[in-house]
């Protein structure tokens, strides 16, 4: 079976790829666009190490074909920070050390982005459950928590 | 898995001319959730794969007449989303957004869910109990077929070649109406139902029970549908006793399995007690409305 030719939009900017109908988008991203930020945990959409916005909606990569994302926008961590500056999200993960061997966070930035685009103050419930499909086998989670209820403060108080 | 072919065709007539001239092993792709890891477990290889997502008519949640159409590609998410279909059928809506991870809600259908076929599917029993239908078409065009025909024992399901499942229809709620949904599982989150229990039912204006649907899932093979604790609720003002009775009615009907999850001897217990207390939400849900 010929691959397929595939052209959609990565972190704002058109892109092309081949894969095979049965090549996964986490796949694609890491093994022909070159953005090895998205991770492969699972492949089964357990860990959400892979996660992405697929037009606007957060998923695992690796339960989504490549061929899905033609004529789509993906965004992936890689698009996160602008330029140099990095996302609120990424600079408290940093200085409140929500991250231990790193695997996850990827994930879980894209994941926690999502919820405060729509949400700038969840309670830590929310926090807790909209980041359930995000495993992390280093921190113990509170880490985590506590950095993106940070985030949403600092961001409420940016725009107040 | 080499090989496989992918389409997207834009229209209902061309998935269902895809799907039936297939000589070797088509699949549709809705959200993919079970799909792909099925597909990446090696439990299938699909020659054919066919995208139903690009089709209008599986696409957007329509109000018509008091009831709803929710198309075959609409996620959990988007029916979480939608004010009216969360006010109309509560219980639906819930048994829907259990479904995984927001990564998972963000693909997951309710129809892929239906025609995955596992008995504990987390949306199946409060569609059984609202009593939706859904429409399949196939190569001798659309049929309306009640949810509870479609999966037949676990992966399998009644859908003959060609055939795929365009949207799920609710029917237009009476006033004093009421659906929940209720599972257990061994971890609080991102876990297969061990029990799940939906139910349906509608008050008259003194709060006497006039319709009720009880059904149960992950506890047999396919759904149950409990006659008994439907019979239990009719005629009563879902007091104490009632629920008594439909507990007991649920416990007498399931026929679990034991495994590492939950012996037999739990989940027929849990059985009674989610039906009981889904019965209750409801009930609630019914008398403010
Ligand atoms: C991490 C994770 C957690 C999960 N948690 C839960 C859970 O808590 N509860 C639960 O019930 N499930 C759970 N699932 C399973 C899965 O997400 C659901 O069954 C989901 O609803 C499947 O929908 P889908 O659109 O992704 O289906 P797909 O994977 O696209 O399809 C599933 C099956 O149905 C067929 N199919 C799909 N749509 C149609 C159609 N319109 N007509 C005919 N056939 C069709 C496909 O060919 C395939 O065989 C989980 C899955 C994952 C990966
Ligand atoms: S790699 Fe996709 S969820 Fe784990
Ligand atoms: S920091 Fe190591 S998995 Fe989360």
């Amino acid at each position: 079976m010929a691959k397929q030719h595939i052209t959609t939009t990565i972190n704002g900017e058109e892109a092309e790829y081949l894969c095979e109908a049965q090549e996964t988008l986490l796949d694609v991203l890491r093994d022909q666009v070159g953005l090895t930020g998205t991770k492969e945990g699972c492949s089964s959409g357990d860990c959400g190490a892979c996660s992405v916005m697929l037009d606007g909606r957060l998923v695992c990569s690796c339960l989504v074909l490549g061929v899905e994302a033609e004529g789509k926008t993906v965004e992936t961590i890689e698009g996160m920070a602008d330029g140099e500056e990095l996302h609120p999200l990424q600079q408290k993960f940093l200085e409140e050390a929500a991250l231990q061997c790193g695997f996850c966070t990827p994930g879980v930035l894209v994941a926690a982005k999502a919820l405060l685009d729509v949400n700038d103050d969840p309670t830590e419930t929310e926090v807790r459950y909209w980041l359930a499909g995000n495993l992390c086998r280093c921190t113990g989670y509170d880490k985590i928590i506590r950095a993106v209820m940070d985030t949403a403060a600092d961001l409420r108080g940016a725009s107040a | 898995m080499s090989g496989m072919r992918y389409e997207a065709p834009g229209s209902v007539d061309e998935a269902v001319t895809l799907l039936a001239d297939e000589k070797g092993v088509a699949r549709v792709l809705a959200g993919g959730t079970d799909l792909l890891v099925q597909m990446r477990a090696g439990m299938i290889s699909p020659d054919l794969v066919v995208d139903i997502k690009k089709i209008a008519e599986t696409k957007g949640i329509t109000a018509n007449g008091g009831g709803f159409s929710i198309g075959a590609s609409v996620s959990g998410a988007e029916m979480g989303e939608h004010a009216e279909l969360t006010a109309a059928w509560p219980g639906v809506v819930e048994g829907a957004e259990l479904i995984g991870s927001t990564q998972v809600q963000g693909r997951a259908t309710m129809a892929g869910n239906l025609c995955n076929a596992s008995p504990a599917a987390d949306s199946v029993p409060a569609l059984i109990a609202a009593g939706a239908t859904c429409t399949v078409a196939g190569p001798n065009g659309q049929r309306e077929v009640p949810v509870e025909d479609i999966p037949t024992g676990p992966g399998k399901t009644s859908l003959g070649n060609g055939e795929f499942v365009v949207d799920i229809k609710l029917p237009a709620r009476p006033a004093h109406a009421g659906d929940a949904y209720l599972r257990m599982i061994p971890r609080t989150e991102m876990d297969i139902a061990i029990v799940g229990a939906g139910v349906n039912l509608v008050l008259d204006d003194s709060g006497t029970c006039t319709e009720a649907c009880v059904v149960l899932g992950a506890v047999g093979p396919t759904t149950i549908t409990v006659a008994d604790a439907a019979a239990a609720l009719v005629g009563s003002k879902v007091d104490e006793a009632a629920l008594a009775a439909v507990s007991a009615a649920a416990s007498a009907a399931a026929s679990p399995i034991n495994d590492k999850r939950g012996t037999v001897e739990y989940r027929t217990k849990v059985a009674g007690v989610l039906a009981s207390r889904a019965a209750a939400i409801a009930a609630d849900r019914a008398r403010s409305k």
